[in-house]
């Protein structure tokens, strides 16, 4: 995994989202694994109107030349934002994935799931395994 | 985001399956093959090749001899272009056809020497057309070779690729006309040298023996650096041939098609004698077709792909072969077949993505054309 960065201060999921959690809410994106597996991405699909979302939901569709892809969120909760910069240039989440390439931002209903995800160390250690 | 599937241990690999991977390569599974899907990213290999030139291992295709004096009426019979009128060193695009006018593959025809012809065709098919070939050669005085496992195959392409190959060999590469070829060493290897290609650029196919080609490749690397040359992979050689127009067997060609609804009327010689479909293509032609392929630009957000259904309205009128980004029209673009009476250029449809019918519209083909 040489040349792939996982920052130490977000929790991470096995299906490759980041979370950063700011108080009540988290930020909600794909890990440089996440955008080095699909290569250049070309297109995405994220709740762009408010949208309450549950542990597990799909919440949007991520396409790369090749390939599509949904996106699972592991957080429950209500849709703040979406990343409106991605729907003209979704090559953002290749080239930032942790800040220009920032997917939603959720309002979290049940705080406790955070203790489900991974740190960084934990998170390392599965794509080694994989 | 969900996982994807990795290539299985029992996949074909070329002589250059080594380099691919010492360049850091995507191997993925193509045809039976493991080949590179990219090697630093699919939009800059394919914006390479359009402006300058990409390096493309074929050596999975494959290549049949055809020799002996039933050579040349051998091929009338098996292929709807007009062999005939092949000079030495010159090739052709063609099919094999069933006797329903079914596609078996696509294919080139080289005439190299008297009664010799190379027959050139997809890697996935290469057992399966072999045995048709074998099968349709019953009574003609020829001789079938397979020499796919020994012949090396590398595509350079792109306005560069002249440039970068002219250093290499004595040959004079401005000499060779499009779909015409020549023998002669090119670095250390004894080449076929084809200027044919894929994409839709300028560009040379060179054919040598497998054991020359991984030396071929490393000179052709090494001389194309400072031309900005770089190795490209499966990815970029479909977006690359989808904005060209060029069919791709499994897509817009298979058992269930037929090459006038393709848009190869020009490779069918009806006039030049009986073959394999003739009389299947000839009611095709006087019936009129019933479906035609056509381009299709995407209009709303969304990427188009093969096997998305195309509406008008509420009617379904046509379904997608293939559909991918444009790098170079930066537009999502396909092709697809459509009822012949909605098959027209400007005509606003909708493609189903996913459940959500996204509006696009019928375009005339190609998408690019180089210029000059």
């Amino acid at each position: 995994m040489a040349g792939l960065t996982h920052p130490a201060d977000l929790k991470y999921t096995k299906s490759d989202e980041w979370v950063r959690v700011e108080g009540d809410q988290a930020t909600i994106g794909i890990t440089d694994y996440a955008q080095d597996q699909l290569g250049d991405i070309v297109y995405i699909e994220l709740p762009w109107d408010a949208q309450t979302l549950a542990h597990e939901d799909k919440f949007g569709d991520i396409e790369s030349v090749k390939a599509t892809s949904e996106l699972i969120t592991p957080l429950s909760g209500e849709v703040v934002k979406a990343n409106e910069a991605l729907k003209d240039n979704p090559e953002l989440i290749n080239d930032s994935p942790y800040d220009d390439g920032w997917m939603v931002v959720v309002k979290l209903s049940n705080p406790a799931e955070l203790d489900g995800l991974m740190d960084a160390t934990q998170y390392k250690a599965y794509l080694e395994a994989r | 985001m969900t996982a994807q599937d990795t290539a299985a241990a029992s996949l074909k690999r070329t002589p250059l399956y080594e380099q691919h991977r010492q360049l850091g390569a995507r191997l993925v599974e193509f045809g039976g093959w493991e080949m590179p899907v990219q090697y630093g990213g699919i939009l800059e290999e394919h914006r390479a090749v359009r402006t300058r030139a990409g390096l493309f291992d074929v050596s999975h295709m494959g290549e049949f001899r055809v020799t002996g004096a039933g050579a040349l009426a051998f091929l009338q019979h098996l292929v709807p272009n007009d062999v005939s009128r092949l000079a030495l060193n010159q090739a052709l695009y063609t099919q094999l056809c069933r006797p329903d006018a079914g596609v078996v593959d696509d294919l080139l025809v080289y005439h190299l020497a008297e009664n010799t012809y190379m027959l050139v065709v997809n890697a996935g098919n290469i057992d399966k057309d072999f045995a048709w070939i074998q099968q349709q050669s019953q009574g003609f005085e020829i001789e079938l070779t397979n020499q796919s496992d020994e012949t090396g195959l590398i595509a350079l392409q792109g306005p560069v690729a002249l440039a970068i190959l002219q250093p290499l060999t004595k040959v004079d590469l401005s000499a060779i006309a499009y779909y015409h070829c020549m023998p002669g060493m090119v670095s250390r290897a004894n080449c076929l040298i084809s200027r044919t290609g894929y994409t839709g650029e300028d560009g040379f196919e060179l054919y040598c023996s497998a054991n020359e080609v991984t030396d071929l490749w490393q000179a052709l690397l090494a001389a194309g650096k400072e031309h900005g040359l770089l190795p490209t992979g499966l990815g970029a050689r479909d977006t690359l041939r989808l904005e060209a127009a060029y069919c791709l067997y499994d897509h817009e060609l298979d058992d269930a098609t037929n090459p006038l609804e393709a848009g190869l009327a020009w490779t069918v010689k009806l006039a030049k004698g009986d073959f394999i479909g003739h009389d299947a293509l000839a009611k095709i032609k006087a019936d009129g077709l019933k479906r035609k392929l056509v381009g299709i630009e995407m209009v709303e957000r969304g990427v188009c792909r093969g096997g998305y259904a195309i509406y008008d309205g509420e009617q379904q009128i046509g379904v997608l072969t293939s559909g991918a980004p444009s790098p170079t029209l930066n537009k999502n673009i396909g092709m697809g077949y459509v009822e012949i009476t909605q098959a027209v250029a400007g005509k606003t449809v909708q493609i189903d993505i996913r459940g959500r019918r996204t509006g696009a519209q019928i375009v005339a083909l190609p998408f690019y054309k180089r210029s000059k």
